[in-house]
């Protein structure tokens, strides 16, 4: 039985359950509601949430461990010839008899061990689904009895029900946390093994990147050098190109649109400019890639530059338009926050508004926008596609624009995207330079937020 | 200067009671009025402002005084909605008029704010900000020297002389509401207009910068609003009864005080509203 | 010097010196208001490249160029037995039969590498075409019908201007004789300009003229429900219990403080905890739009929860205590009163998390929607690819018919933003609501 079909038939019998809780209670009170503790249809809720949840929890479950049990299972059942292989070669076998259970194409001719054990999978996941099945329907009528059972006039059925809603709440609430912790176990664990093939020291201090392994024993390629330094200056780089076009562009906008555009003219251009910030980066990309690149490169050497033609100025370029409508946005609100009696004081000593605004509005602002540009910093660390499409894989250990550099999130992204191998130093390395660009960004944002919360606690 | 009444074009002065006799007001005001939007916020002021004097603007709360002052030094042009009409001249000359710039203008009329609304910046910065832009001192003693004078004159010096470089918000509110004072004195202006100064200030921070006023009034023509009764009977030399909009009656403080010819006046002082 | 202070006067305002100041003043003023003017054109200009850039190189690809050809539906090819077998029937060699109308119309073509060069302007779907005609209507068979096939990409780059005649024969892709070939069909009326439907209701391709959205589009939208069905409700949930349970603890503001990081985490980060956590952990299946599409809830959450919040914020606390005094507990205040006030605000903030959630793509990466989908993904657990990724693949092809439809792909989901984001303008605008 299909997923949605599970919760279909779960919604079904909570909503008969609803039902009937209601009027067993409305028949329970003789009719009279005033003698109920609570409004009927909490009666029926609480019905129905006896049916559903015990349910919807062992559903949840299941769909978690499914996997990992069966799994298990299968992989005790697999003939000696293949368990005494090492561990890595029965992941891939592994990996093909998830496959062949599919229905999906083999990297190899199936052996029939394998296929005896794909079906021996879905024989234990049609026996896994089954039993849910059963036992899913019978903990809902469990659950509609004893709810039932326990309908009196005197159940406080209003404050039970609030209080499974509260806990509801709490733990949706709670999947902030949990999303921040499974992100760090996951680098974490990942980046760990890393470090047990490669030394920390020489993936921070390295000078050298450049990842292909042999995949084989057999096969002749270099053994992989793993030191990330060109990437943190390449992804540096063109951070710093982005933020040379963000910053002021979006500064300088903000300042005019909040000083001195006119209503008018403040209602039209900020919408659009806004568009650059919803533009998907991926689109971003094709740009730098199919227009922006080109341009770079032929400009340069029309002034006798060798660009590259994957050049870190041309990704870094349109990154920083990406990034303007942030900084704007951000600094508008910032300018917008510095009192106008801060304004109306240097009015009135006589000064321009071009100096109230150098003088007094952004030195009283620059906490702020520092908090803003250090939050734009953090996000141009961590944009992928842009550089993904218009920076190379190229590992360059330089400080010229006008070079193919590569960045942290290229790396992630190429080493992460095709085929894998789980075991690699190649694919776990992917998870290393992911921690240290969370644990960065993580950083910067923490820095950022809090300088600018205390701003805005200064003129509130 | 000759009287005023040639100077300003085409407008007669319409002797009135109370009008000053003998003495060239500093700012004349005509048939003022100020529009924010479609509401009418001043339905045609005329007014009188005697040179080196303190002239007190009392009335209930949106009767529309702070909007006059804002007009005195063309405060209301930073509000884009607003728009005004009338004659307002300072020593005769049209301040609205096309040649007079707003920022000559608010040199010559300095401007105190219900808040104290110092700038983030030092003590000493605070005080240099108006010379500096408008190029006042050359050299950086005689910034120094408009530094000193300025705090000295607005009895400030001595509690702040030791810790100049210290961040002007970091003093209390009365001394705040002085250093902005300070400020308004340091670029020389002719006039100073006070908005309800002493609001956001406790009663001995309060008699501090009354006391000051008094003595300011030597060298500088004061404007002030005040929600205060006594404290315009205290400070100032004339008074004028803003309601709703219009200026009900003008005359010396003690008059006014005293024997107000119009109920509304006599209503307002007596406490009956307001 | 000393005068200045103690007596003061309009003299220094009305000295020359003074004057030219103040030209110099208004001088940097206009300068300064210059530079705000310039930043924001700068901005606006660049949009319209971008913009202009995209439509340029795109708009061509919704016409595109299609050979019609009368094909002979041969038995003998097809059906030699006359069975009717649907095996049969689908192993047929179809291509052949456009190839043998083709080379009707050029006679004069005999030797076998110039009928491959002829060959190669029907596209290598043809045959695919064919046979979906034939599967769908068998009575095809033996008769003459004149049907639209495919041309090979190149050929419509030439037609549209896109591949220039007059570059040397050697660095061109198309030979001076094949261009004498479309131009021959070209007068003879034998190629027909349309609407690209293939770029709409076909999968992915390896070759251009075939390559369509629909797997794209189908793909996004499965994900975006799996998006929508998780973050709708945690979202709420968790922005209604933290603006109007949550005690001020410890807790909760640890919540908030992280709910305020993860929405600036970079969202590749979250493609390393989908492979990490649902890939490998829970072995989800890869590439699927429920992995794609709970990557994507989680990304969007902090948005959602953050304009939930806002919006829960601006109603009134008034409203709240009202519904009290009349005896609601705290739990029917919020659920009748203050969430349907607050409905539009949480709408407009859900409608540009999904958005977002829907021009996103590094994250999907990671977690293999990168996969090359010709058949539309059936459900939430098959293999299927999203609009942007496959903006990405196509982007990566060095074909121009790809860079044309790479630009294509691109306006159809900008086309879709655009409309999202002017549903979240109208409800804005309608219900916006001033306390």
């Amino acid at each position: 039985m299909p997923v949605t079909t599970f919760l279909l038939v779960l919604l079904l019998l909570s909503f008969a359950g609803f039902q009937l809780g209601r009027t067993t209670a409305v028949s329970s009170a003789g009719g009279r509601l005033s003698r109920l503790h609570s409004v009927p249809s909490y009666y029926g809720l609480y019905v129905a949430m006896w049916v559903g949840l015990p349910a919807l929890i062992l559903f949840a479950l299941w769909t978690g461990l499914e996997g990992i049990v069966v799994n298990n299972m299968v992989r005790a059942s697999l003939p000696a010839s293949i368990t005494s292989l090492s561990a890595q070669e029965i992941n891939l076998i592994m990996v093909d008899i998830h496959n062949l259970a599919y229905g999906n194409i083999t990297s190899r001719v199936p052996e029939p061990a394998l296929t005896a054990a794909a079906d021996y999978y879905n024989h234990l996941r049609g026996i896994g689904n089954g039993a849910l099945a059963v036992v899913m329907l019978a903990l809902a009528c469990a659950g509609l009895f004893f709810a039932k059972g326990r309908i009196h006039p005197k159940l406080r059925a209003r404050n039970q029900v609030e209080q499974v809603v509260n806990v509801i709440l709490i733990l949706c609430s709670l999947v902030a946390i949990l999303t921040t912790v499974g992100i760090v176990l996951s680098l974490l664990f990942e980046a760990i093994r890393f470090f047990t093939k490669v030394p920390p020291a020489e993936f921070l201090l390295g000078l050298h990147w450049s990842p292909q392994t042999a995949i084989r024993a057999d096969q002749v390629a270099s053994d992989g050098a793993f030191g990330a330094v060109p990437l943190f200056t390449g992804t540096l780089l063109i951070a710093a190109i982005a933020m040379a076009v963000a910053v002021p562009l979006g500064l300088m906008s903000a300042i005019y649109m909040s000083e001195y555009a006119p209503s008018k003219v403040r209602g039209t251009v900020k919408p659009i400019l806004e568009i650059l910030a919803g533009i998907p980066t991926v689109v971003y990309g094709f740009f730098a890639a199919l227009t922006m690149a080109p341009f770079v490169r032929d400009v340069g050497q029309s002034l006798g530059f060798g660009v590259s033609s994957e050049s870190a100025l041309a990704a870094g370029v349109v990154m920083g338009i990406m990034i303007i409508p942030f900084v704007s946005s951000l600094s508008d609100d910032i300018i917008n926050a510095v009192p106008q009696s801060l304004r109306d004081g240097s009015y009135g000593l006589g000064a321009t508004k071009s100096e109230t605004i150098r003088n007094v509005v952004l030195p009283a602002a620059l906490p702020g926008i520092v908090g803003a540009v250090l939050l734009a910093v953090s996000r141009a660390i961590g944009e992928t596609m842009i550089v993904v499409m218009a920076a190379g894989l190229a590992a360059n250990l330089t400080g010229n624009p006008l070079d193919a550099v590569s960045t942290v999130t290229v790396q992630i992204a190429t080493l992460l995207v095709g085929d894998q191998e789980f075991d690699s130093a190649k694919t776990l390395s992917a998870f290393g330079l992911g921690l240290v660009l969370f644990t960065v960004t993580l950083t910067l944002n923490i820095i950022a937020l809090r300088v600018v919360r205390k701003y805005r606690e200064k003129y509130d | 200067m000759t009287a005023h009444t040639q100077t300003m074009a085409g407008i007669a002065v319409r002797p009135q009671a109370g009008t000053l006799t003998g003495t060239v007001p500093k700012m004349d005001a005509r048939g003022v009025k100020v529009y924010y939007g479609a509401k009418q916020a001043l339905k045609g002021i005329d007014l009188e402002i005697p040179e080196r004097q303190v002239t007190a603007l009392i009335g209930p709360s949106g009767c529309g005084k702070s909007t006059f002052l804002r007009c005195l030094n063309r405060m209301n042009d930073t509000i884009d909605i607003a728009r005004i009409e009338g004659l307002i001249t300072l020593d005769g000359q049209d301040i609205y008029d096309r040649e007079i710039d707003p920022v000559q203008l608010r040199a010559r009329v300095g401007m105190v704010f219900q808040k104290p609304n110092p700038f983030p910046k030092s003590i000493y910065d605070n005080i240099s900000y108006g010379p500096r832009i408008h190029g006042l001192a050359s050299r950086r003693e005689e910034m120094d020297e408009i530094v000193t004078k300025s705090l000295q004159r607005a009895g400030l010096w001595n509690e702040v002389k030791d810790r100049l470089k210290e961040p002007g918000t970091g003093l209390s509110g009365g001394q705040q509401q002085r250093l902005c004072i300070a400020r308004a004195i340091a670029v020389s202006p002719e006039v100073i207009l006070m908005d309800e100064p002493c609001s956001a200030l406790d009663p001995i921070a309060t008699a501090h910068i009354e006391e000051l006023i008094d003595e300011l009034r030597e060298n500088y023509t004061i404007v002030i609003v005040t929600h205060n009764m006594q404290q315009a009977a205290r400070v100032s030399q004339r008074t004028a009864f803003f309601h709703l909009g219009e200026m009900v009656e003008v005359g010396d403080t003690e008059e006014i005080f005293t024997t107000p010819r119009d109920e509304r006046t006599q209503g307002y002082i007596t406490g009956r509203y307001g | 010097m000393t005068d200045i202070i103690s007596t003061p006067r309009a003299a220094p305002y009305q000295s020359d010196d003074f004057a030219a100041r103040l030209r110099k003043r208004y001088a940097a003023e206009r300068r300064f208001k210059m530079y705000g003017i310039a930043a924001i054109a700068i901005a606006l200009g660049m949009l319209a490249v971008l913009l202009a850039s995209i439509v340029s190189q795109g708009y061509t690809a919704f016409a595109q160029h299609d050979l019609s050809l009368e094909i002979y539906f041969d038995p003998a090819e097809i059906d030699p037995q006359g069975t009717r077998d649907e095996a049969t029937l689908s192993g047929a060699n179809y291509a052949a039969l456009a190839r043998q109308s083709l080379q009707a119309a050029f006679p004069e073509v005999e030797s076998r590498t110039e009928r491959r060069r002829l060959n190669a302007i029907v596209s290598n779907g043809a045959g695919f075409e064919l046979r979906q005609m034939v599967m769908d209507n068998p009575d095809l068979i033996g008769t003459r019908q004149t049907v639209r096939l495919a041309l090979a990409s190149d050929y419509d780059q030439l037609l549209k201007g896109n591949i220039d005649r007059d570059v040397p024969e050697a660095n061109r892709k198309v030979s001076d004789q094949q261009i004498q070939w479309i131009d021959k069909l070209v007068s003879n009326g034998n190629i027909v300009n349309g609407w690209n439907w293939r770029l709409f209701m076909n999968g992915d391709s390896r070759d251009p003229e075939l390559a369509g959205l629909k797997a794209g589009i189908v793909g996004s939208l499965l994900t975006l429900a799996v998006t929508l069905g998780l973050a709708i409700p945690i979202g709420i949930s968790a922005a209604v219990y933290l603006e109007e349970f949550a005690p001020k603890n410890k807790l909760t503001d640890l919540i908030e403080v992280n709910i305020n990081n993860l929405a600036a985490v970079p969202s590749i980060v979250f493609g390393l905890l989908g492979l990490a956590v649902f890939l490998n952990a829970f072995n989800m299946p890869r590439s699927a739009p429920v992995v794609g599409g709970i990557v994507l809830a989680l990304m969007t959450l902090p948005t959602i929860i953050i304009a939930s919040r806002a919006a829960l914020k601006a109603v009134p606390p008034s409203i709240r205590e009202a519904a009290l005094g009349v005896g609601a507990s705290p739990l029917q205040v919020v659920t009748h009163h203050v969430l349907p006030l607050a409905m539009p605000g949480i709408m407009t903030g859900i409608i540009i998390g999904m958005a977002h959630a829907l021009g996103e793509t590094a994250p999907l990466l990671m977690i293999g929607m990168i996969a090359f989908i010709v058949d539309t993904p059936g459900g939430f657990g098959d293999a299927a690819t999203v609009l942007p990724v496959q903006i990405f693949m196509w982007a990566d092809s060095p074909e121009r018919g790809f860079v044309e439809r790479t630009s294509a792909a691109i306006m159809v989901l900008l086309a879709f933003l655009i409309a999202m984001n002017a549903i979240a303008v109208v409800l804005r605008k309608r219900f916006e609501r001033r306390w």
